[in-house]
């Protein structure tokens, strides 16, 4: 365990890692996610969103135990490493606001940083784009950080409040395989508490174990290699530090290879799967998504691994990203395969005015 | 008496850390440098860019996964 241990933690951890997120994240494609969504750490808490009854599109609502594994798998890695460490108290509710931002501007591209590089090497050129305002957002959050950004510290809190983003995890693993109904309506459809899609992406899933026991690798490799897919931008231009970026490099070439593998490379811009041509809020997108999750430290997927540490706000960033999702879907902010929402670029603008506004303001305060 | 210069890194997020330290590094040029981390990420990140920078990292756990790391040059 010490020698694996201080492996993932060299140079050669996030390599590591990304190129088992990049066979892996094709593998669930073909056991049945949909198109070049093997792994989306928004489009499944997205889905999650919609399973809750947070907004009712019937196509994209299922309780994504990819998800519940990252969590857990960090958890256990941090337990195992004694990095579980229970701490709160930077800024939460500006990072509750920051994951909901991050998924307004992902929904709109469709897809995180992590499906953006996993649909580039699905050979859908579309995340061209996407990649692009990605490291656009990631720029200018750097320009913050160097100017003082900061949330402010967080806090040890009490070994409990650690355990609550497992507890929620084991929560949403019940509801998955209980799947509670209270009953029908008067047209016959489920009126909930738990929501599944019988059509559409959100009905294309891999087998749970299978799903499961891949988010729990995921997650106890990146915990320990401290994968990050905005970091590997972030640090290769601030600090200079290509560690982590090699991780989304190794990512990319694996997930690329897999896929011409299983024969699912279909290079192009039109009828890639989830996915819209408009490549303006392709770019508009994830610049608002990489500048807010560039805020708030790290990928939507460092959160939940962090999570899995005891950062409970972490936790909160993607109770935030729920929350965000559950808006996008019930105001029109989301894209979908035709095109962007009535309110999407309006959202991007807004929540872009909203982020800079933190990146202008929020300093650690002297104390 | 004790002229050693101290960032405390503990509890803010990637990457204010090394970010710190490699602002306070480059201000001091050389001599000794006490970095606060409480994390293992920020102690990894910090160390290695002191490294990097030619500078020798030398590791002090204070308490669980508390560091005090002194960086010399």
């Amino acid at each position: 365990m010490h020698f694996f241990s201080r492996f993932l933690t060299s140079r050669w951890g996030p390599i590591i890692t990304g190129l088992i997120v990049g066979i892996l994240a094709p593998l669930l494609v073909k056991f049945g996610n949909p198109g070049n969504m093997g792994i989306c750490v928004v489009c499944f808490g997205r889905d999650i969103a919609g399973a809750l009854g947070l907004h009712r599109a019937g196509a994209v609502q299922y309780i994504r135990p990819e998800i519940i594994g990252l969590v857990l798998g960090a958890f256990v890695a941090a337990l195992l490493s004694r990095e579980f460490k229970p701490r709160t108290g930077s800024a939460p509710l500006v990072r509750f606001l920051l994951g909901m931002l991050a998924t307004f501007g992902a929904l709109v591209f469709l897809g995180c940083p992590w499906r953006a590089y996993l649909r580039l090497a699905g050979g859908d050129w579309n995340a061209i784009f996407g990649i692009l305002g990605l490291v656009a957002g990631i720029v200018l959050g750097i320009v913050f950080l160097r100017g003082g950004y900061s949330l402010g510290r967080s806090h040890p809190a009490p070994k409990a409040l650690g355990w609550v983003m497992p507890a929620i995890m084991v929560t949403l693993l019940a509801l998955l395989i209980l799947a509670p109904q209270f009953g029908r309506d008067a047209e016959g459809k489920p009126i909930g508490p738990i929501f599944f899609s019988a059509t559409g992406p959100g009905s294309q899933h891999a087998p749970l174990l299978i799903s499961l026991a891949a988010g729990l690798l995921i997650g106890f490799l990146a915990q320990r290699s401290r994968f990050c897919t905005i970091g590997a931008v972030r640090d290769a231009i601030l600090l200079r530090d290509s560690r982590l970026l090699s991780g989304v490099v190794a990512l990319i070439v694996s997930a690329f290879a897999a896929n011409l593998a299983l024969g699912q490379f279909h290079p192009g811009f039109e009828n890639q799967p989830i996915a819209h041509t408009d490549g303006l809020w392709n770019f508009g997108g994830m610049a608002l998504a990489g500048l807010a999750f560039t805020l708030a430290g790290g990928c939507p997927g460092r959160q939940l691994f962090l999570a899995g540490e005891g950062d409970a706000d972490s936790g909160l960033f993607f109770v935030g990203m729920l929350v965000g999702a559950g808006f996008a879907h019930t105001y029109g902010i989301a894209s979908s395969a035709a095109g962007t929402g009535p309110w999407g670029p309006l959202a991007v603008i807004a929540g872009l005015l909203v982020c800079v506004l933190f990146g202008l303001t929020m300093r650690e305060s002297e104390v | 008496m004790n002229d050693t210069t101290t960032v405390d890194a503990r509890g803010l997020s990637c990457p204010q850390p090394a970010l710190l330290v490699r602002q306070a590094l480059q201000k001091l040029g050389k001599g000794s440098l006490e970095v606060l981390v409480d994390s293992g990420t920020a102690r990894e990140n910090v160390s290695r860019l002191a490294k990097k920078a030619g500078w020798t990292v030398t590791l002090e756990e204070q308490s669980e996964g508390n560091f005090k790391i002194t960086l010399d040059k």
